[in-house]
C-alpha cells in the first residue's frame, strides 16, 4: 500500500474534518459518562465497606453477594440483561442511564472490596484506641480507620477506575452516542476508515494522561517489598 | 413478580436455548485457551523487555505498553476487525480477537511481570551471579520464580479479567457465550438465555473471585 492511497484510506483530510464535531461531541458524552460513573460508583463503594465494618451478618452476607457477583460478569452482559431485558416488564431506560447503573455498580463492587481490605489492615488496636477516647462508629471510621487504609488503597483504587470508565466503550452497543458509537456511525456514511482513527486518536486523547498519571500515583504510592 | 419470572427465568426458554448456549461455551472456551496463553507469553516477553540494557528497546516497549492500556478493548478490537480491511488486510472474528486481545493482554500481564521482577531485590541477582550463574539462568531460575509467586493474586486477576473480556467478541459477531444467548433473546423476545448465560459466567469465574479476595485480604493483614 503506497503512503498516498494510505493516508486516503486512514487519514483523509475532508474526512477528518467532517468527523471532528461528531466525534467531539462524543469525547463530551464519554467524559461525562465516565465522572458520573465515578462519582457514584465511590460513593456506593465506599458506603458499602463502611456498612461491611458495622458486622451485621445478613447485611454483610448481601453486600459480599452483590460485590462476588459484579466482579464475575463481564460488564456487557448486565448492560444487555439491563437494557433488553427490563422493556419486557415495562421499564425503559434510556441507553447512557443504563450505561451509567451498571458501570456504576460494578465500580461501586470493586471499590467495596478494595476499600474493605484496607479497612481490615488497620489494626484492631486503633479501633480500640478510638473507640476508648469517646468516638463513635462513623467518627472512627472517617478520622481514624479511612485516613490510614486509604493509602494502601490508592494504587488498586486508580488502576480499577481507569479500566471501568474505558469500559464507556460497550455504550456503543446499547446505541449511547459516545466516541466509538460515532466514530462507527461516520466510518459506515463516509465508507472510509479515517472517522475510526480520529475516534481511537479521541480515545488516546483522554487515556494516555489518565494512564500515565495512574503509573506515577501508584509508584508514588506502592506498598514497597523488601 | 410473575412477568420477571416469565421474563427472566423462564426455564422452558432457557432449555431451548441450552444447545446453543452450550456451543457458545465452547467458543468461549476456545478463545480462552488461545488468549490466555498468547497473553502471558507476550507479557513476559515485555516484562524481559522492561529489564533490556537498550534504552531503545525499554522506552519503545514502554510506549506501546502506554498506548495499549489507554485504548479501550472494544475499540481495539473495532479498529482490527473493521478498520483493517480498508487497507486490505480481512481478518476473521477469531483472529481479530486474538490479535486485539493479545495486544491488549501483553501490555497489562508485562506490566504485571515488571512489577513482579522488580520487587526481587538486587541481592538476589548478586548472590546468584556470585554462584556462577549467567543472566538468562539467573532470570529463568532466580527472579522469575520469585517475581511470579509476589504478583501472583494480580495474574490471577487479570486472569479474570482476560475471561469476562471475551465476552466482547460477541460484537464481531464471533459466536461465543454472550452472543449465542443474545440470539436466542432476539429470536425468542425473552431475556432469560441472557440470565442463563450470566449464571455461566458466574460458575466460572465466582472461585476465582472468591481466590482474589482471599489473597487480597491476606496481603493486607
Amino acid at each position: 500500500m503506497d503512503p498516498a492511497h494510505f493516508l486516503d484510506t486512514f487519514f483523509r483530510p475532508d474526512l477528518i474534518a467532517s468527523s471532528l464535531p461528531l466525534i467531539g461531541k462524543g469525547m463530551l458524552i464519554t467524559i461525562e459518562i465516565a465522572l458520573a460513573v465515578i462519582v457514584t460508583g465511590f460513593a456506593l463503594g465506599f458506603a458499602l465497606a463502611i456498612l461491611r465494618a458495622r458486622g451485621i451478618r445478613p447485611i454483610n452476607a448481601l453486600i459480599i453477594v452483590f460485590v462476588d457477583v459484579l466482579r464475575a460478569l463481564p460488564p456487557l452482559v448486565p448492560v444487555l440483561l439491563i437494557y433488553f431485558g427490563l422493556p419486557g416488564i415495562g421499564i425503559n431506560l434510556p441507553s447512557f442511564a443504563v450505561l451509567w447503573l451498571v458501570l456504576s455498580l460494578v465500580l461501586a463492587a470493586f471499590v467495596e472490596e478494595i476499600v474493605w481490605a484496607g479497612i481490615l489492615s488497620v489494626r484492631k488496636g486503633q479501633w480500640e484506641a478510638a473507640r476508648s477516647t469517646g468516638l463513635s462508629f462513623l467518627p472512627t471510621m472517617t478520622n481514624v480507620i479511612l485516613p490510614q487504609a486509604v493509602r494502601l488503597t490508592i494504587p488498586p483504587l486508580t488502576n480499577r477506575t481507569i479500566a471501568i470508565t474505558k469500559n464507556t466503550a460497550l455504550g456503543t452497543v446499547i446505541g449511547v452516542g459516545e466516541i466509538l458509537n460515532q466514530a462507527t456511525t461516520a466510518v459506515s456514511f463516509s465508507g472510509n476508515a479515517t472517522p475510526l482513527m480520529v475516534g481511537a486518536i479521541a480515545y488516546l486523547i483522554i487515556f494516555i494522561p489518565v494512564v500515565i498519571v495512574g503509573g506515577w500515583i501508584e509508584r508514588r504510592f506502592a506498598w514497597k517489598r523488601a | 413478580m410473575d412477568l420477571i419470572a416469565q421474563q427472566f427465568f423462564n426455564l422452558d426458554i432457557m432449555r431451548q436455548a441450552w444447545p446453543l448456549i452450550l456451543r457458545g461455551l465452547g467458543m468461549t472456551l476456545m478463545i480462552c485457551a488461545a488468549v490466555v496463553p498468547l497473553g502471558l507469553a507476550g507479557g513476559l516477553l515485555v516484562g524481559l523487555a522492561s529489564q533490556s540494557r537498550s534504552a531503545l528497546l525499554r522506552r519503545s516497549v514502554s510506549a506501546a505498553i502506554t498506548l495499549f492500556r489507554a485504548l479501550p478493548p472494544l475499540v481495539l478490537l473495532i479498529l482490527i476487525y473493521a478498520g483493517l480491511p480498508f487497507a486490505g488486510i480481512r481478518l476473521n472474528p477469531f483472529t481479530a480477537v486474538c490479535l486485539a486481545f493479545f495486544l491488549n493482554n501483553a501490555s497489562f500481564y508485562g506490566e504485571i511481570f515488571r512489577a513482579g521482577i522488580e520487587s526481587v531485590g538486587r541481592g538476589q541477582w548478586e548472590a546468584a551471579r556470585s554462584t556462577g550463574l549467567r543472566g538468562p539462568q539467573i532470570m529463568a531460575h532466580v527472579i522469575l520464580p520469585q517475581a511470579v509467586r509476589n504478583v501472583l493474586p494480580d495474574l490471577v486477576s487479570n486472569t479474570v479479567e482476560v475471561v469476562k473480556l471475551t465476552s466482547l467478541a460477541s460484537v464481531v459477531a464471533l459466536p461465543e457465550l454472550l452472543y449465542s444467548a443474545e440470539m436466542a433473546r432476539s429470536v425468542t423476545y425473552n431475556a432469560s438465555p441472557v440470565v442463563l448465560a450470566a449464571g455461566i459466567y458466574l460458575l466460572m469465574l465466582w472461585p476465582f473471585v472468591r481466590l482474589m479476595s482471599r489473597l487480597e485480604h491476606r496481603v493486607a493483614q
